[in-house]
């Protein structure tokens, strides 16, 4: 296991702080066009998802509306918030390429120049990559999105 | 067996000859024994506070099992040959050394386990299949490991028996008056845990004995958390069955131990089948083996019976009156120290209770807690310690626990307070 950064607390910078204390996208929507929860029965961290479509003016189906409840560590909780500011105004194919491209900065892939202009805020988790216990708090609700994605396509 | 043991010196008695507080043993002579405590973690030194995970390993336990596959590798109770009759040897005199730690009448009822959770299944498989029938009732408590759920719980579905649950109050204390009403004419078995592994609570044994022995019924003993840290007689408990782990009492993991009356177990139906736990076998028939290998089919963890036994010995040389006062002394010191601290609530506050401190902090969730201290090197479990149960009962999905070996020292309760401090700071 990587040895931890030099400073104990730089897992818990502004960015995740900022979302772990004032989560957005919590909001319970009344008719979602998907919902998906992942739970993780070895810590009791739980993520819930909810989407809903509308079409935009270019008659192209965007993700209109996202709530985003996670129960849990600061990492799990900035993470859903994070992932709902993402998601929000995107196309599903859009949203499913941004959780890709979530996945592979978190799993330390090589990314292309323009991920980190793409995943904007998101990239403040990469700092997770350096406690690899916490990596699946960070992925949880993406598991949950990816779920919620599917079923969106199915319908 | 050919151990040689670190005898720490014997610390100052008060006049009684009892022993009593933080005196009673030099944990720096004791950390001597354990080398895997002399290392840093992140920087720092490492603070080990997770023994009821797992405890560290003394030099004499290591010794052992690297001395049987040195020099008398082979398996038992098979050869004629030097070898084994070296390894049969010093295996069963680990069988004899846990039979005398917890003054068991006989080590032929003392049957080797993988580990507390084999010795649950064992019973709840062997007992429940030969006497259950639907409509009879096992009471539990609501502070077990799943370990302790579980099996009870396939029972039920295979047979149709029904679990009991016994509820406890606010500060971890079975209500015993409604473990009294429990029992009854379908109650087949009472399975307790002695010491709760979240919260810390030793829960009366003796006298759950007596009412359950009062209406003829036996009763299991999770002993996970107590044999390695207070003296446990089961003669004195009264029990009929009682288990515990090797790995959580300075010995190696894989290995444990269930003692079973042999008027019980020699009724008890065998659990697996195969090598050493038979007399004979033809197509037609197979004649059971005699206690305690009816119950030990294959071959065994031989280096792990061993070390088991290394462990027992190494804990005699110290005392479990000495251990457990010691225990006793640095828990009431890290219990006055983590009530100090606001914000920090204790979860398990029971007035008879082991050397566990487990809390909860309303500013960050338990992960965050463990992150942080392990970056000051501080070792602590967090989650809810397989007993979900109990986090419902709290209204809590996780805890963070401290939990108490006697190498800890009071420097090692300050740095974890330290710690906490350090979480504080970034999520005050």
């Amino acid at each position: 296991m990587a040895s931890l950064p030099d400073n104990p607390d730089a897992l818990y910078g502004d960015v995740i702080m900022e979302h772990y204390r004032s989560p957005r996208h919590r909001r319970r929507l009344e008719r979602p066009d998907a919902e998906a929860e992942e739970f993780n029965p070895f810590c009791g961290d739980r993520a819930n998802l909810q989407l809903q479509l509308a079409k935009a003016a270019s008659k192209v189906a965007v993700i209109a509306g996202v709530s985003a409840v996670a129960e849990g560590c600061s990492i799990i909780q900035a993470s859903a918030s994070l992932l709902a500011d993402g998601v929000h105004g995107r196309t599903v194919d859009e949203a499913s390429d941004l959780s890709q491209l979530f996945r592979d900065l978190m799993q330390g892939k090589p990314l292309p120049p323009v991920a980190l202009e793409e995943l904007g805020e998101l990239s403040a988790l990469e700092v997770v990559r350096q406690y690899p216990v916490r990596v699946k708090c960070a992925l949880l609700p993406w598991v949950a999105l990816e779920e919620g994605l599917r079923r969106l396509n199915r319908r | 067996m050919t151990t040689v043991i670190n005898t720490p010196g014997i610390p100052g008695r008060d006049g009684s000859g009892h022993p009593h507080g933080l005196d009673v043993i030099d944990p720096h002579r004791i950390r001597q024994d354990f080398p895997i405590l002399r290392q840093e973690v992140n920087g720092k030194p490492l603070v080990y506070l997770d023994n009821a995970a797992t405890t560290q390993k003394p030099q004499a336990v290591i010794d052992a099992i690297s001395n049987y596959y040195l020099h008398n590798n082979a398996n038992v109770h098979r050869g004629v040959h030097t070898l084994s009759q070296r390894a049969t040897d010093d295996y069963e005199a680990g069988r004899e050394a846990v039979r005398r730690f917890i003054n068991a009448p006989d080590a032929n009822e003392v049957i080797y386990v993988r580990g507390t959770t084999e010795g649950l299944n064992l019973v709840a498989s062997s007992y429940g299949r030969r006497y259950f029938k639907a409509g009879d009732e096992v009471i539990i408590t609501g502070m077990e490991h799943h370990s302790n759920i579980v099996p009870w719980q396939i029972l039920g579905k295979e047979i149709g028996i029904r679990l009991r649950v016994v509820p406890f109050n606010d500060d971890g204390e079975l209500l015993m008056d409604q473990y009294e009403t429990m029992l009854n004419d379908r109650t087949r078995m009472v399975s307790v845990v002695h010491q709760s592994n979240a919260l810390g609570t030793v829960n009366p044994i003796p006298e759950m004995v007596e009412l359950a022995h009062a209406r003829g019924i036996h009763v299991m003993v999770d002993a996970a958390q107590s044999v390695p840290h207070m003296p446990v007689d089961v003669q004195a408990l009264g029990a009929d069955f009682l288990t515990f782990s090797g790995h959580k009492m300075y010995g190696p993991t894989g290995i444990g131990a269930l003692w079973g009356r042999a008027e019980l177990l020699d009724d008890m139906p065998p659990y697996q089948s195969g090598g050493e736990m038979i007399r004979s076998v033809t197509f037609e028939e197979t004649i059971y083996n005699t206690l305690p290998h009816k119950f030990e089919a294959g071959t065994p963890d031989i280096a792990g019976a061993i070390g088991l036994g290394a462990a027992v010995e190494y804990l005699e040389s110290i005392g479990m009156e000495r251990i457990a006062a010691y225990e006793q002394a640095l828990l009431r010191y890290g219990t006055e120290k983590l009530r100090d601290i606001e914000g920090v609530r204790l979860i398990g506050t029971a007035e008879e209770k082991g050397g566990v401190l487990s809390f909860h902090m309303e500013a960050a969730h338990p992960h965050d807690i463990g992150t942080i201290l392990d970056a000051e090197g501080v070792a602590v479990r967090t989650g809810h310690h397989c007993a979900q149960p109990v986090m419902a009962r709290y209204g809590i999905p996780a805890t963070v626990r401290a939990s108490l070996a006697f190498y800890n020292t009071t420097d090692d309760i300050d740095a974890l307070v330290k710690a906490i401090d350090r979480v504080i700071e970034v999520f005050g």
